[in-house]
């Protein structure tokens, strides 16, 4: 078996029992990162350094003394600021920006061994569903459709990340999700993507798009590698306010493969119009493989679905409006000179950001101003109460929630992207989970009629991913997804 | 009231980003295509629900009052587009 | 109530303050950085303070208490659940384009502050509330002919905003809140009243009506620096308006500074653009919510505060309100006092710590705290006084000599021999040489020229080196002369 194709799993067991070491491993994931450039999976390569790191793993390994993630290389989203390594969040106006710390999640994973091969690609400042807002150029999916050449979006805003960990060029990758980030490109990518409860993991050091959403998380290829990632990242941080001051269990021990008497939620809501019936047809065959391990569906409402998105669409810009107005050429960036302070600004800031990240901005500042701010943002805040509530009520009497991940398959580049609004319904099924600050993960479960991988989506009650880990394993256990991008075969 | 040319000019000049008169038309109809469609939230009936204030149900930690971060000049001032003689720059403010 | 005489008619001003009290702190309100005053430009930043990416805010406990503190000092509300808000806006030394602070939901509501008068007057104002919020940095605008230099070192430093109701009706007024709020804070302790340092700062909203008329349109004159120059930046304004409505001109809502070089409000130019600051909950931060044993413990933990001490002084020290008023204006002089009165005269101890000491250590520019004597060694010659020891107008030489010193009053009093006679005997010989010296000035006085005793005393106390008893020295000389 190719060393790339190595689980974390499998290759924690590999290194230990010497089979190779993880300089070996290293330098495969380096090499597929060469052949795999036209990906774009990645904005800053960092070989030198994963080599470093892999052999500084060997020691310890050779010690006895190996840790949770000793010599796994790794691809970190590019919105985690790493010591001294080039940080962009994939705008412009970060341009040149070493960060004079590590992020929380990062230095965790590095404190557990672990390698880095680079800053993956990501829509601007983790604005979008598709990967191709990034000023660093968009970033393609090693999928395609069934006959078809043309080019796919990973999803997003995770999209490098996903890409690294679906060519097989990282064995896991670090994302974050605030509105579905990284259970959505998993979803596109036959990947699995956890967003664990907000607050599970810190913040601190990572670039904020929406505050109140924002979450680490991690893009792997089984639930098992999840339970591993999710353990090395989680814990209490004294530097950010909201991270919570709950034990970590140890996630893999959950993995018992027993959901016998497991009540699963089905909210009939998530039968969208328009949805294609292969999503349809794989939901109810998700819901027969949870039923055939003794789990027992139960039909639940989660009223307030459809309105999950718009209630988003206030908050997210609103927070985004007030966090990105640091970028403003004064203390790191880019700046574009002007006669006097406000044409800086202004300048600065009209070239630093992206289309899509400058309209996020205005309408985040257009529902915040004078006027409005009742109407549009405390309204949000109002119906948000409203779904974390829903979802309250539903886990009084269901353990987790089965859903669809995302409504469609990846498309290709260029689909949908004139408009921001359609662009938006993908994340439809993920977005009322944010909301509510749930854990969640995308689970590969089938292929579609073109051959691209689907997702099935399994939501928990906060701060227990062990469930969600547990059911979702089930679920990979009966998908038995082993299809494989093919650009790599 | 109705997003047009001018509520543009003056959202992008509180979020000061130059934005050219040419693309100002364009903007406002995305923007007003965005609020209309955020505008089904008033199908729900919220009198009574408290704004939700945060989705952890915690209050805010406190921490000691101790010095342990600062005194590192070079690299707060490191990825500065200008500095001088230990001071950001910037172009002259007339108070 | 104080009016302004106007060309056509008296005009009331009416006066709200806004003031920014630097909380005394280690580190700023949600960074581990330093908060001393005058470091090296940004060696007091931390990657929070300057708002790099991905920095989170965390509060300091002890700014919240010393915000509390100041709450219950200022007789206010303090609320078991209060928010931060994000005041967004730009600006050079605004790291973060916005400034966390309190605005819905503040951890203090309501309050009143008890102005001192001249006269013995007093009168209450309301404070509206009392927030707290981080400062921002310094932009210097002066070292260099296009560029301003940004000083991050205060940026994120803990603030109390403390905000009066629109309820002064001159500048003395105003001196006199100011006054009363700085002496209250240095009581607390949670802050330390310096207002060259900045670490208190006055915005003063100000607005001119006819007597009983709707309130007018408001200037707010931002960050004036000393008491005298809000009380002078008051009137220059209140004037400035009156005369402006008078020649038929309208008062422009609008923010203005005061130029203390030319005594005059001028319009602020970066401030013009309308403000839209679109508040909204700071979703880094969690609601503050307090602990209400925490907030009794705090409580129980009070200082006597001004107004309660000055009732204290004037009931059980029999002070006047005056002196009393004086002795309390500085914790440290108040305890000063009381020490130095304690098993005395406290009116004697009194009219010591104001008339004497204070005289001397204006004269020297020093602090009560820097006083060269101690409260026990003023209290030690004043037993000298009271057990006829020395003198009391020896006892003001020896003052001197131990301010100058530091010696003990005893020590002095024994190395000069400034011991008072008490010896009858002695003092009886000292008359009668006098008398016997100066027979034509005897004559004089027993012809019915009274002045002349003083001059008798003055005789004998010299003669005596001026350590003869006064009380002793009358009783004879009258004696001897009429006799
Ligand atoms: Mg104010
Ligand atoms: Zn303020």
């Amino acid at each position: 078996m190719e060393l790339c194709d190595l689980t974390i799993a499998q290759a924690r067991d590999g290194l230990g029992a010497r089979r190779f070491s993880a300089r070996e491993l290293t330098e495969a994931h380096v090499k597929a990162m060469e052949v795999a450039r036209g990906l774009n999976a990645f904005i800053t390569e960092t070989p030198e350094r994963a080599l470093i790191d892999a052999a500084r793993a060997d020691v310890r390994i050779a010690a006895g003394d190996a840790r949770a993630l000793e010599g796994i290389p790794l691809a970190i989203k590019d919105l985690f600021c790493t010591e001294g390594v080039l940080t962009t969040a994939a705008s412009h106006i970060l341009d040149g920006f070493k960060p004079p710390y590590e992020s929380t999640v990062t230095a965790k994973l590095w404190a557990q061994g672990a390698g880095m091969l680079g800053k993956a690609n990501l829509d601007e400042f983790a604005m979008g569903s598709s990967n191709i807002t990034s000023y660093y150029g968009a970033v393609r999916s090693p999928w395609r459709r069934r006959g078809d050449d043309r080019p796919l979006v990973p999803g997003g805003s995770s999209g490098g990340s996903a890409a690294a960990v679906a060519a097989r060029i990282a064995m896991a990758a670090l994302g974050t999700d605030t509105g579905g980030s990284i259970r959505q490109p998993a979803s596109f990518t036959g990947l699995v993507g956890m967003k664990p409860t907000y607050g599970r993991c810190s913040r601190w050091g990572i670039v904020a798009f929406a505050s109140s959403l924002d979450q680490a998380g991690s893009l792997t290829r089984t639930v098992r590698d999840s339970a591993i990632m999710l353990r090395a990242m989680s814990g209490h941080d004294p530097k950010d306010s909201t991270s919570a001051t709950l034990p970590v269990p140890d996630y893999e021990a959950a993995l018992t493969g027993n959901i016998r008497g497991l009540r699963f939620g089905v909210p009939k809501e998530y039968r969208v119009e328009g949805m294609p019936a292969e999503i349809e047809k794989l939901w109810q065959t998700g819901i027969e493989w949870l039923r055939a391990a003794g789990a027992e569906p139960v039909d639940i409402n989660l009223k307030l679905t459809k309105y999950a998105l718009p209630t988003y669409y206030i908050i997210a810009p609103a927070e985004a409006s007030s966090n990105l107005a640091r970028y403003d050429g004064v203390r790191f960036g880019l700046r574009v000179e002007g006669k006097s302070i406000e044409e800086m600004y202004e300048a600065t800031r009209a070239e630093g950001f992206g289309d899509e990240v400058k309209r996020r901005i205005l309408i985040g500042t257009y529902v915040l101003s004078a006027g409005y701010y009742d109407a549009y943002y405390l309204k949000a805040q109002r119906v948000r109460a409203l779904i974390a509530a829903d979802f309250k009520r539903a886990f009084e009497t269901v353990d987790v929630i089965l859903t669809p991940t995302a409504p469609n398959a990846a498309f290709a580049v260029g689909e949908k992207m004139d408009d921001p609004l359609a662009m938006y319904l993908n994340d439809v099924f993920t977005v009322p989970i944010s909301l509510a600050g749930l854990p969640a993960i995308s689970v590969p479960a089938g292929l579609s009629s073109e051959g691209l991988p689907l997702g099935l989506q399994v939501i928990g009650r906060a701060f227990d991913e062990e469930t969600v880990l547990r059911a979702a394993e089930s679920l990979e256990r009966a998908a038995n997804f082993t299809a494989r991008p093919p650009v790599l075969s | 009231m109705s997003i047009d040319k001018a509520t543009v000019a003056h959202i992008a000049a509180l979020a000061r980003i130059r934005v050219p008169e040419a693309d100002r038309e364009r903007l406002a109809g995305e923007l007003r295509k965005i609020v209309a469609w955020i505008e089904q939230l008033d199908e729900i009936d919220t009198t009574g629900v408290e704004p939700m204030a945060s989705v952890v149900e915690m209050t805010t930690p406190q921490r000691p009052d101790a010095v342990n971060d600062g005194d590192c000049r070079d690299k707060v001032l490191a990825n500065a587009p200008a500095a001088s003689h230990g001071f950001f720059t910037v172009p002259k403010v007339v108070e | 109530m104080a009016l302004i005489e106007g060309k056509t008619g008296n005009w009331e001003v009416v006066i709200g303050l806004e003031v920014h009290a630097q909380v005394v702190s280690r580190s700023k309100l949600f960074s581990g950085a330093a908060t001393g005053f005058g470091a090296e430009p940004n060696s007091q930043v931390s990657p929070v303070d300057a708002a790099f990416p991905g920095m989170l805010p965390v509060i300091n406990r002890f700014c919240v208490e010393q915000a509390v503190k100041t709450g219950i000092g200022i007789e206010g509300k303090v609320n078991p659940t209060s928010v931060f808000d994000r005041k967004n806006y730009f600006y050079a030394d605004l790291p973060a384009g916005y400034q966390i602070s309190q605005f819905t939901r503040p951890i203090v509501s309501g309050g009143s502050i008890a102005l001192d008068l001249p006269e013995g007057r007093s009168r209450t104002i309301g404070v509206t509330r009392l927030h707290l919020e981080q400062d921002a940095g310094k932009s210097l605008h002066d070292q260099h002919p296009n560029l301003t230099y940004v000083d991050l070192n205060r940026a994120g430093t803990a603030l109390m905003e403390i905000v009066s109701e629109p309820e002064l009706r001159s500048a003395e007024e105003a001196g006199a809140y100011l006054r009363k709020l700085r002496t209250i804070l240095r009581y607390l302790g949670t802050c330390d009243g310096n207002m060259e340092e900045g670490s208190l700062r006055c915005d003063a909203n100000v607005s001119v009506r006819k007597p009983g008329a709707p309130l007018g349109t408001r200037c707010e004159i931002k960050n004036v620096n000393s008491i005298r120059f809000a009380m002078l930046a008051i009137d220059y304004e209140a004037r400035r308006q009156i005369d402006l409505i008078e020649e038929g001109g309208v008062v422009k809502q609008e923010t203005r500074l005061f130029d203390s070089a030319r005594g005059v409000t001028r319009p602020m130019r970066s401030k013009e653009q309308a403000h839209d600051y679109r508040y909204f909950p700071d979703p880094d931060l969690l609601p503050l919510v307090l602990d209400p044993a925490e907030i009794e413990r705090l409580r129980a933990a009070m200082p006597e505060l001004p107004d309660r001490k000055k009732e204290r002084f004037v009931q059980d020290y029999k002070l006047t309100p005056y002196d009393a008023g004086v002795l309390v204006s500085e914790r440290q002089t108040a305890d000063f006092f009381e020490r130095v009165a304690k098993g005395r005269d406290a009116r004697a101890a009194a009219n010591w710590v104001t008339g004497e000491l204070f005289g001397l250590l204006n004269k020297a520019g020093k602090g009560i705290e820097q006083s060269p004597v101690s409260a026990d060694a003023i209290g030690a010659l004043l037993d000298l006084i009271a057990d006829n020891t020395v003198s009391g107008r020896t006892a003001k030489d020896v003052f001197a000599e131990m301010f100058e010193t530091g010696k003990d009053a005893a020590a002095i009093v024994e190395a000069k021999g400034l011991r008072q006679v008490t010896d009858s005997g002695a003092i009886e010989a000292a008359v009668d040489r006098v008398i016997a010296e100066q027979p034509e000035k005897v004559a004089e006085f027993r012809a019915g020229k009274d002045k002349l005793f003083g001059y008798f005393v003055g005789q004998v106390m010299k003669a005596t080196g001026g350590k003869a008893n006064p009380g002793t020295l009358n009783e004879l000389l009258k004696k001897k002369l009429s006799g």
